[in-house]
């Protein structure tokens, strides 16, 4: 895709709104180097979102739209859940499928842009939370590690259902009572991140988003990774601090204390990933 | 407002349900009747020139300078504005925009009453819209407000809009300023 698809015509100029001009002069356009520390400097490409005050979701989207290394060059796949009222709103390229579908909409994406620009690298990430990646999703998820799809998958595990008033998940903690789950939830967590790297990812990695930075190397490491390898998993915890009874300041102390237990920083990488990421990181992109 | 088949799922009035087509090349569409090009941009210019605020509102396929005829539809899209003295309004993008768009200076698709009733504008013309968007757009200000729309279509023309001019480029856009700059004449301004 041609930058000039985001340059506005000179004559034009006075008319468009200040954002708008933004996004062109003080967007971080073709820099593989941009990052989560551009974000008090440049123009992000969400521009307000409909999340829920103080959503960890909310930041989670804003490190990993800071930490794509193409955005211009980025398609995004999402899923029904939380995610989806914010995509509608970024100055990114994004497909809504149907709930569970995501991956195998990403697989196809990513096979029709190979044929169509086989000179030009374009990244397919897949956006969507516990429900669609791990439940309802899971056979497409799945079977698209299984056919080596050159995807990076990104799951935000909220660790519930949230915005259909709190029915619990294959990713809910085990006792976990949520409105619609008065029982509590009588199974184990899903062990997703397992079963990714058993499934077939290159690059896997379990984190909140607590760390900016740590998010954006896990993003940067999954997407590289995936252009060359072959599919990657991104599991970050972002909780839903309504469904769990947090003020909207919370967020952040919930995601820290979860990076002590059961979402401590976990990291997989296959031979072959650790020599995309070794090469990146002469490259200084990583 | 059709009432029976696939129309009745259409919270707005369809046009083509009522009977009214694209013209032909060549042609143009002025409310239910194909017309010479000639008469339909007459009509629009002096619709534009007569009735308050009138706005042209481009789309992205000229604000954006993505080739050269872009680039040169921005510079008539404002020599358009200069003759009619009319408002340039964007739509830049489609993105339903939230919690809400600011209506003074924005136009957005979905719901492009909002920008029509806040600036009270009872003439405006389309340009650079791609036409999904075009079609969605000039149905709800058809049904929904008193404005005369007028769509500049780069293909096939929108005839939920009053008045149709299709296939419009480069050379069509400077014809419609001279009309215009004739009419404006002739009305005395």
């Amino acid at each position: 895709m041609s930058y000039k698809i985001y340059e506005i015509n000179e004559d034009l100029l006075d008319v468009m709104p200040q954002e708008i001009r933004d996004l062109q002069f003080r967007a971080t356009w073709g820099n593989p180097k941009r990052g989560v520390m551009d974000l008090p400097y440049s123009k992000e490409l969400i521009e307000e979102h409909s999340l829920c005050a103080g959503c960890p979701e909310s930041m989670a989207l804003r490190y990993i739209l800071a930490s794509l290394p193409s955005p211009e060059d980025t398609i995004i796949v999402n899923s029904t859940g939380c995610t989806s009222l914010v995509f509608p709103h970024i100055a990114l390229h994004t497909v809504h499928s149907l709930f569970g579908n995501q991956n195998a909409v990403a697989s196809g994406i990513k096979r029709v842009l190979e044929w169509r620009f086989p000179d030009k690298v374009k990244d397919v990430v897949v956006l969507a939370g516990d429900g669609a990646t791990v439940d309802i999703g899971l056979d497409c998820t799945l079977q698209s590690f299984f056919r080596q799809e050159k995807i990076t998958t990104i799951c935000f595990d909220n660790e519930v259902y949230a915005n259909t008033g709190g029915q619990e998940s294959g990713l809910t903690v085990k006792g976990h009572v949520f409105k619609m789950a008065p029982k509590g939830k009588q199974w184990d967590k899903v062990p997703f991140w397992q079963i990714a790297i058993d499934s077939g990812c290159h690059y896997v990695a379990r984190l909140t988003v607590s760390s900016p930075k740590r998010v954006e190397t896990v993003i940067k490491k999954a997407i590289y990774v995936a252009r060359e390898v072959g599919p990657t998993y991104v599991h970050l915890y972002t909780p839903c601090i309504l469904e769990i009874g947090l003020n909207s300041d919370d967020g952040l102390d919930e995601m820290r204390q979860r990076d002590k237990e059961r979402f401590a920083f976990f990291e997989y990488v296959s031979d072959a990933a650790k020599e995309v990421i070794e090469r990146k990181k002469e490259e200084g992109l990583l | 407002m059709a009432t029976l088949g696939p129309s009745g799922f259409s919270p707005y009035p369809v046009a083509v349900y009522e009977g009214v087509l694209n013209p032909p090349p060549g042609k143009a569409l002025m409310f239910n009747e194909i017309v010479d090009e000639e008469l339909a941009m007459r009509e629009a210019a002096r619709a534009m020139l007569t009735r308050a605020n009138p706005t042209i509102f481009p789309g992205p396929q000229v604000l954006y300078a993505w080739n050269e005829e872009a680039r040169e539809k921005a510079k008539l899209v404002k020599r358009i504005a200069q003759v009619l003295g009319a408002k340039i309004i964007p739509m830049y993008d489609y993105r339903p925009k939230y919690p809400k768009i600011d209506p003074a200076v924005e136009i957005n698709p979905n719901h492009p009453n909002l920008t029509i009733w806040h600036n009270r504008i009872k003439a405006c013309i389309f340009v650079g819209v791609h036409c999904h968007y075009a079609n969605v757009a000039l149905k709800i200000i058809r049904a929904e407000t008193d404005c005369f729309t007028i769509a500049m279509c780069g293909m096939a023309g929108h005839e939920d809009a009053m008045i149709t001019l299709r296939d419009q480029h480069v050379e069509e856009m400077e014809r419609f300023i001279k009309v215009a700059e004739e009419v404006k004449k002739e009305l005395g301004k």
